[in-house]
């Protein structure tokens, strides 16, 4: 092997004809990114060396696993604030065409957008020549039951819970992206010119008694407009704070649930249902991911095993084996 | 004009041109052409193939117009586009690519409101990028084109003017067909001109046209017969002929036509009265010429064609796979159409979510899923990978921009590198099976080096001068580097134009007391030449290596014998004469004056040395003179019309200057002078060195009877002159005969003048040269000898050739029985010398009696004339002239072996290449050629194929076969060839290794039809093959054959223009920048400068682009598809409705910007093995060559890991947020970036090796995501509708949830990578994998770590066959002698087994290589 290709050699060496450069111009530098012998991390995947990772991975895995896990079953005791969801299974709220079907600019509060929703509302864009408020198909097939939840003890007369409408949206959404149109003081004459969703029973504007929760900034609506992923979803309906009276927040006892139906299901084969839930940091309750994280933390931790037992049985020929296999 | 118009205009032409001759018997009549311009008169091209030419002035107006009207005037444009029709022409030139309409397709998709998936404008703009980022590229490529056209287009030269009378500045693009045009010296030539005056009294002009091929070295040119004699300027105005050429054809080395003068007499034009555009006017004052093409229509621009575009193997494979993508689509496209049917069938009533039609309508199931499928394919259209291509491109620009900056290729003697001028193939080169190599200047140096002759049967070994060669090898390099470094003034530096001939010695040599016999003129021109720079680019001629030639001591003492005295007499004396001495004398003439070498003196550039036929010559005999004025008088005769009335024109030299300058161009070798030609031009300064030179010459011509011509000042010294020539053996024989002081002085079209030593000069007319080519393999110059005023022919070419043209009979008397010995003893010596790896040509005479010259005169003017069949008849013509020949002796000349060719060609067999060598040489050189180059091992059987007949081919191919069946029976896995032709056997595997050499007699049956197989098969045996004597015809059937039969990569090497054909069929054609010029650099795919280089550029740059290209092609593939499944994944949650869970910007960017450069990174700088391991292990290169890295397994391989890995990224999301209230984008968020870390991880994983740049990208890109996510969710508040993330990253980067969601699905998604990846390394590495553990050892290590390595080579092989796979051998296997003996026992036996088939049998000297008398490779 006489070749020499020691290219180091000429870093130190230079040219021999130094003093030519000119007339050399055609040299390549002999820079380490020109040549390619820029510094490198090699990493090399061998049992060896791969196997703290693994044990460290099972490490971390399984406790994060069974602290996720625990959280998520602790859910259950029903302290604290209690949030109320309303249910649907089989509604495909994310149906491409469903999905599209909005005009974000006419929720933003744009006056122009309001009498002249976006094409996207088609058919829910105009009925009888005027434009619809809120248009499109996701707002006119608002959920419309009401529920409300009673306390029924032996003695006294049901004790209805007090459910809290406001605070179950997103602040930015109710803050930011959805506006009322500017006008008066009478919302009913800032969507003057608009007519209410076909399948709606009353318009936009008497969703609510309270001014900061009607019209296109009623919570309900936001929650609404936010569309489910997934065609079996739940959407926050209400929030069930914890008081000074109550303690737990619900107490064990007997419940009537008061639901005023409005909305049909039977076209799609849906379900409704009522949820109650507290929230933890890993909101609401999925043993899912604690038992995943422990899995994975459990077979990291056997696959390191089992690179400790190859990385042995490999020793003797370990680095050197690189060469003699 | 646009290149296609002008293509297809040009082959039509052609065709027309073709039709015409068939139906014209006599179509260069001129009548006949003047009917057929008549008959279409508007379109005088239609000529067929030929042109006329006539003067644009005045009085040809009319017919001017006819002819030459429509010609093509000299402007040129080689750009594509104007700025009017870029954006048309662009963007039509781009939507011929399948990839770019596929995207068209998917935007006009797109503006179906039917099936829209995305915002309309959304998805035009990956569209919209490719297309920018190309047109951006090709408009800035077409601008530089445009700004050079019109640099070119601008430059001014001088054309005459009919109305000024005189010549006036001109831009180049105003020239047309029919200007005169005068030139100066070093000037370029504007257009293509016909010579028809030359400043030069004998009408020669030279030219360089080193812009055209490359080629340094000046060519001669000739005036145009008939003008040649004229003494003054030829007038435009009084130019009544008219010229009749071929239409513009890209051959550079033909031009056919004739020039018609008023009186209908015709003469001939060939090449050498073609001036072509691009050259430069050297050494001549001033010429002037008819411009016949222009423009576009000249030879140079329709050589020019631009970069050649190859698809690679790879891409090819890439390009499968893209289809089976598009079936994968559709099956994926198909599902969700089904599912979306299925989906709505499902319902009776119409829910809410199911929005009907605006006006009310409802689309029924079947057709809303028809719809889904266009739907589906524009939401899932990244599943093609488009941005793969542009990808690519990139990414092949960055490969070559390593190998094009890779310092290892850099000569510094050439100050050249590495050119890559196919810009896609980079790749191919990791994939080389086969290699064919040329010899001639791709092994060997092409530095031809005079070794030995033999004169009338005597060898001259000329051991001293061997001796001075092997010491030479070891000073060569600290020489080298002498001669390289610029020593010279600044101002020689500011003008690299100016030609300075390199001195012909330098360094230690030159004072060596070896050389006693040229040692005085070497101190003389040492003292002389100090001052003088060495020119930066070394050339052939020019190292002493070369020049320098120690005679032959036995040799010189017969030479000394040869004395004036001699030939006072000499008709009388020539019987007396020793045989000998006179063949001697006739060889070292023959040596010095049959060739076409142009002589000039280093002081002088470029500055031809001659002296005037009136002063200069020494006059011998009455009969000399009578000859002379006969000359002259001819000439007066022949233009009459011109000859008459000269009046010296305003503007141009009139006949005395001329003949100042003439005789200023002797020039005294004072290095005052630093440009010669200036000095020429100006007759005021000259002229004091003309009265000088008067003197010079009488004394000169006194020099005869002291016979100390080198002596006297005023004549260039021998030493100082220096030959240039078109083939270095040329030169080399010149400066062999300079050794034995036969010096060749001077050569113009009329004659030599060559200073023999104790004869002082002679001058020899020159009456014919029949120039060198390739069919007839010899050239002869015929001449009037001055002494014996006999004329001679001195022929000069192929031994095989020769010896068949010996005459029978003695032509001077000598007997028959001592020619036919000299004869036998010549041939054996021939033989001895090819066996040491010489280059063999034989010299022979021929004196020819003055009636038998003119009558052949005669034949041969009437073949020079014909425009038809030229080249036939000239061939028939040469060979009446060269027959009854009397041999005189051989030459051997050596041609070194490249430095480090058997130590690549070693390691490129180690690297499983199988190397062929194809070469035009003979049998004996060539086979030692490869014996010396390690392309053949001493121990190797070598198998001969040398047959007369076809039947005898098969007969003798079928038994060795046989022979090597029986020889390998052991080898289970051999399977016969004829079954699996495509897969050859690997020989290295087995017990025998043989080599194979094939002649190009064979070689031509072998080719036939029913050969082929066989042929093919009994090569596969053989680790190396070699053709000797073939043609370059051959050599491209060869290469076609190899590759179209056995379906293998094959790359060809080459460094002549006998190449090219070669190089243009392999996959790979290289070019090796040597000696010959650029036709094969031009015709090639990467141009190098030394065949050594060819071992780094497969072994490392082969092996990196390969696996990094294809790596990147499978990442891009596993990136798209693992991504896609994502919105796949989704549609069974969303009734196959379409709905992307990701907003359409982030989907778009997510390929465009956040997974776009960390691949093309990887492609650019990915490296697996390092580059020194690489080539300590050429064994690596197997991997490339089997497409491991890229096998259609590795592909469904990669597309099923990313299947998963899209499942887990969709999966764990799913069930983590099962049942909450999550809506679209907020779902979409967490698997989107997850996505991301897997790809991007997935790199890492995948990666060999990481540089802070792979980090910085990889960084980048993650951050870019973030960023933009961020930036995009915190101020889209009601853009992009529907579609709206408002908000949504930040919430998440606040949730703790969202992070375990990522880390978890990341981790799963990448685990059986990483786990196969671990498993792949710790249990079975590949030699790649335990190659790259050997980088991170110590360099001790390492060497030891190499050692077991190589030991345990065979221990692998075995243990490979197992595996299915050969890792190639290393180490080479002891042979027994018994197997030599046994192979040359086999070859014996066939000799005679098959008597009648001539059975070439090499006695197989195991030790021959050493023996010989080759520069073996330098000793390690």
């Amino acid at each position: 092997m006489a070749m020499n290709y020691n290219a180091k050699d000429e870093v130190d060496g230079g040219p021999p004809g130094a003093p030519g450069g000119a007339a050399k111009n055609r040299r390549p530098d002999n820079t380490a990114f020109k040549q390619q012998r820029l510094p490198a991390w090699q990493p090399i995947l061998t049992a060896g060396t791969v196997l703290p990772t693994f044990f460290i991975i099972g490490l971390i895995f399984i406790p994060i696993g069974i602290g996720i896990f625990v959280t998520s079953n602790n859910i259950r005791e029903i302290e604290g604030n209690v949030f109320m969801y309303y249910g649907l299974s089989n509604f495909y709220q994310n149906h491409r065409r469903y999905v599209k079907s909005r005009d974000d600019s006419q929720l933003n509060g744009d006056p122009s957008a309001l009498l002249n929703p976006s094409k996207e509302c088609e058919p829910y864009r105009r009925n009888e020549d005027k434009p619809i408020a809120p248009c499109g198909a996701i707002a006119n097939s608002m959920f419309n039951d009401t529920l409300e939840l009673f306390l029924i003890s032996n003695d006294s007369a049901p004790y209805a819970i007090p459910l809290k409408k406001k605070g179950i949206a997103w602040w930015t959404d109710k803050n930011v992206k959805f506006r009322n149109p500017p006008g008066g003081e009478n919302l009913e004459e800032r969507f003057k010119g608009t007519t209410k969703p076909v399948n709606w029973l009353k318009p936009v504007y008497l969703l609510d008694s309270e001014k900061d929760n009607n019209g296109f900034i009623n919570e309900d609506f936001i929650v609404w407009m936010r569309t489910a992923a997934l065609p079996t979803f739940r959407k926050l309906y209400r929030l069930i704070e914890r008081t000074e009276d109550l303690h737990p927040t619900l107490p064990a006892g007997r419940y009537y649930l008061n639901i005023t139906y409005n909305y049909p299901v039977h076209s799609f084969d849906g379900r409704k249902r009522m949820i109650l839930s507290t929230i933890s940091w890993m909101g609401g309750k999925n043993p899912f991911l604690g038992i995943a994280y422990i899995t994975i933390g459990s077979i990291s931790f056997l696959l390191g095993v089992v690179l400790l037992v190859i990385n042995h049985k490999y020793r003797n020929s370990g680095n050197t084996a690189d060469i003699t296999i | 004009m646009t290149e296609p118009l002008q293509w297809t205009r040009y082959h039509w032409r052609r065709l027309i041109g073709g039709a015409n001759r068939d139906n014209d018997e006599r179509p260069y009549n001129y009548s006949s052409l003047l009917a057929c311009g008549g008959k279409t008169s508007q379109t005088p091209k239609l000529a067929g193939k030929h042109r006329v030419v006539v003067p644009h002035l005045r009085p040809f107006k009319e017919e001017y117009e006819k002819f030459s009207g429509a010609y093509m005037n000299n402007r040129i444009r080689t750009t594509k586009y104007t700025l009017l029709n870029f954006v048309p022409r662009n963007l039509f030139e781009q939507f011929h690519r399948a990839a770019n309409l596929y995207f068209l397709f998917l935007v006009v998709l797109n503006w179906v409101p039917l099936v829209e998936a995305f915002q309309k404008e959304i998805t035009m703009l990956p569209l919209v990028v490719v297309l920018t980022i190309i047109a951006i590229k090709d408009g800035l490529e077409d601008y530089r084109k445009y700004k050079i056209d019109k640099q070119i287009n601008n430059l001014v030269t001088k054309v005459y003017s009919p109305k000024e009378k005189k010549y006036i500045d001109r831009c180049w693009k105003d020239v047309t067909v029919g200007d005169f045009i005068r030139l100066s010296c070093n000037e370029v030539i504007p257009a293509d001109m016909v010579l028809l005056f030359s400043t030069d009294p004998d009408g020669i002009c030279h030219i360089e046209t080193s812009g055209l091929d490359g080629e340094s070295n000046l060519k001669q040119r000739q005036v145009a017969r008939g003008y040649t004699e004229q003494d003054s300027e030829v007038d435009p105005e009084k130019f009544s002929s008219r010229i009749e050429c071929e239409s513009p054809n890209n051959d550079l080395n033909r031009f056919r036509g004739f020039l018609e003068h008023s009186n209908k007499k015709r003469v001939g034009l060939s090449k050498e009265n073609l001036l072509l555009r691009g050259c430069t006017i050297r050494n001549t004052e001033a010429v002037v010429g008819i411009v016949v093409y222009a423009g576009h229509e000249t030879k140079a621009m329709l050589n020019n064609s631009g970069p050649r575009y190859k698809r690679s193997k790879l891409e090819r494979r890439a390009n499968t796979d893209v289809l089976w993508c598009v079936l994968l689509l559709i099956i994926m496209c198909f599902t969700g159409a089904l599912g979306h049917e299925i989906w709505l069938s499902r319902y009776e009533d119409v829910p809410f979510f199911n929005i009907p039609e605006p006006d009310g309508r409802l689309t029924s199931p079947l057709l809303a899923g028809f719809y889904m499928f266009w739907t589906m394919i524009i939401l899932l259209q990244v599943l093609i990978p488009i941005s793969l291509y542009v990808s690519i491109e990139i990414v092949k620009l960055g490969q070559i921009y390593f190998i094009q900056n890779d310092v290892d290729f850099y000569n510094e003697k050439m100050d050249s590198t590495v050119q890559c001028r196919a810009l896609n193939i980079t790749e191919d080169l990791g994939q080389i099976q086969y290699l064919f190599s040329d010899k001639t200047g791709t092994l060997t140096e092409n530095k031809m080096v005079f070794r030995r002759c033999s004169v009338a049967g005597f060898d001259y070994s000329h051991k001293v001068n061997a001796k001075r060669l092997e010491s030479y090898q070891e000073a060569v390099s600290e020489d080298e580097d002498f001669a390289d470094t610029p020593s010279g003034s600044p101002s020689d530096m500011a003008k690299p134009k100016a030609h300075s001939c390199r001195t012909a010695h330098n360094g230690p040599l030159g004072s060596k007391p070896l050389n006693h016999l040229s040692g005085s003129s070497f101190a003389l021109g040492n003292g002389e030449g100090a001052s003088e720079v060495p020119h930066s680019r070394q050339t052939a001629f020019s190292s002493p290596i070369e020049t320098d030639v120690v005679p032959d001591t036995r040799l010189l003492e017969k030479f000394s014998q040869i004395t004036p005295q001699l030939f006072t007499p000499p008709d009388e004396m020539a019987h007396s004469l020793p045989l000998e001495t006179l063949c001697i004398m006739d060889f070292f003439i023959a040596l010095a004056i049959c060739n076409t070498v142009v002589v000039s003196a280093p002081n002088q550039p470029r500055q031809k040395v001659r002296l005037s036929s009136l002063t200069g010559m020494p006059i011998k005999s009455l009969e000399e003179i009578k000859n002379l004025f006969q000359r002259l008088s001819v000439r007066r005769s022949s233009s009459p019309s011109l000859a008459s009335g000269k009046e010296p024109s305003s503007g141009v030299p009139n006949a005395f200057v001329n003949r100042l300058s003439l005789f200023s161009r002797i020039k005294l070798a004072s290095p005052v002078e630093e440009e010669g030609s200036q000095m020429s031009e100006s007759p005021q300064g000259s002229s004091n060195s003309t009265c000088h030179e008067e003197t010079e010459k009488q004394n000169s011509g006194a020099g005869v009877t002291n016979g100390k011509v080198d002596s006297l000042p005023g004549q260039p010294l021998a030493s100082d002159l220096c030959y240039e020539a078109e083939s270095p053996d040329e030169a080399a024989l010149v400066y062999a005969a300079r050794a034995y002081q036969c010096t060749l002085q001077s050569r113009t079209p009329e004659q030599v003048m060559v200073d023999f030593a104790a004869l002082g000069p002679l001058t020899f007319q020159l009456l014919h040269i029949l120039p060198f080519d390739s069919v007839r393999k010899r050239m002869s110059v015929v001449v009037r000898h001055p002494l014996s005023n006999q004329v001679v022919v001195y022929t000069k070419g192929a031994d095989s050739v020769i010896m068949e043209l010996l005459s029978v009979a003695s032509p001077d008397g000598t007997s028959l029985e001592k020619q036919q010995m000299i004869r036998e003893k010549t041939q054996k010596h021939l033989d001895d010398y090819a066996k040491r790896g010489l280059r063999t040509l034989c010299i022979a005479k021929k004196v020819m009696s003055d009636t038998e010259y003119a009558e052949w005169l005669k034949n041969h003017f009437l073949a020079e004339t014909s425009i038809d069949n030229r080249e036939e008849l000239l061939f028939e013509s040469a060979m009446r002239l060269e027959n009854k020949l009397t041999l005189l002796g051989a030459t051997g000349i050596e041609d070194r072996l490249q430095e480090g060719v058997p130590e690549s060609i070693e390691a490129l067999q180690k690297a499983g290449i199988k190397i062929w060598m194809l070469t035009g040489d003979k049998q004996e050189t060539a086979v030692n050629i490869a014996y010396a180059c390690k392309l053949l091992e001493p121990d190797d059987k070598l198998f001969i194929l040398n047959t007369q007949s076809k039947d005898a081919c098969e007969m003798l191919m079928s038994t060795i076969l046989k022979e090597l069946q029986k020889n390998n029976r052991a080898s289970p896995e051999q399977v016969p060839l004829s079954e699996n032709l495509h897969q050859p056997p690997v020989p290295q595997d087995l017990g025998l290794r043989a080599g194979l050499v094939i002649t190009g007699k064979t070689l031509e049956f072998a080719l036939q039809e029913s050969l082929q197989r066989q042929f093919l098969e009994l090569t596969a045996w053989c680790r190396a093959v070699v053709c000797c004597r073939a043609t370059p015809l051959q050599k491209s059937e060869v290469v076609k054959l190899v590759r179209n039969h056995l379906r293998v990569m094959t790359l060809a090497i080459g460094d002549g223009a006998n190449d090219v054909s070669m190089i243009q069929v392999a996959d790979v054609g290289i070019g090796i920048s040597g000696q010959e010029g650029m036709q094969a650099v031009m015709a090639s795919d990467f141009a190098i400068s030394q065949f050594r280089h060819l071992s780094k550029l497969l072994l490392v740059h082969g092996h990196w682009c390969y696996t990094r290209l294809s790596n990147m092609i499978l990442y891009f593939f596993y990136k798209n598809v693992a991504y896609v499944n994502l919105l796949f994944w989704y549609q069974f949650f969303c009734g196959f409705s379409g709905t992307s869970m990701t907003d359409y910007w982030v989907l778009i960017f997510f390929n465009l910007l956040f997974t776009s450069a960390p691949p093309v990174i990887y492609g650019v700088l990915e490296k697996d093995v390092s580059a020194e391991t690489l080539i300590q292990l050429p064994e690596l290169y197997t991997s490339g060559q089997k497409s491991e890295a890229y096998l259609p397994l590795t592909f469904w391989i990669t597309l099923l890991d990313a299947f998963y890995q899209s499942l887990v990224c969709f999966f764990v999301p799913y069930y983590t947020y099962q049942g909450s209230d999550i809506d679209i984008f907020t779902f979409g968020n967490p698997l989107n970036t997850a996505a991301l870390f897997i790809i991007l991880l997935h790199l890492v994983i995948e990666s060999k090796s990481l540089t802070w740049i792979h980090m910085v990208v990889i960084i980048g890109s993650i951050l870019s995501y973030f960023l933009f996510a961020l930036a995009f969710g915190a101020t889209c508040i009601t853009c992009n509708p529907p579609s709206n993330p408002y908000w949504i990253m930040q919430e998440h980067l606040l949730d703790p949830m969202f992070y375990l969601v990522c880390v978890l699905t990341t981790c799963i998604a990448l685990l059986p990578r990483f786990m196969y990846r671990v498993f792949q390394e710790s249990l079975f590495p590949s030699p790649i994998l335990r190659a790259k553990h050997l980088d991170r050892l110590t360099p001790e290590e390492k060497t030891e770590a190499l050692k077991k390595w190589k030991k345990t080579g065979k221990m692998d092989q075995a243990m490979s066959k197992y595996a299915g796979y050969s890792a190639a051998t290393s180490g080479r296997r002891p042979m027994s002698g018994h197997s030599t003996v046994s192979a040359m026992m086999l070859a014996t036996s066939y000799a005679i087994e098959q008597g009648n088939v001539s059975v070439c049998e090499t006695v197989f000297d195991s030790d021959m290589p050493q023996t010989s008398g080759v520069a073996g490779p330098p000793k390690d």
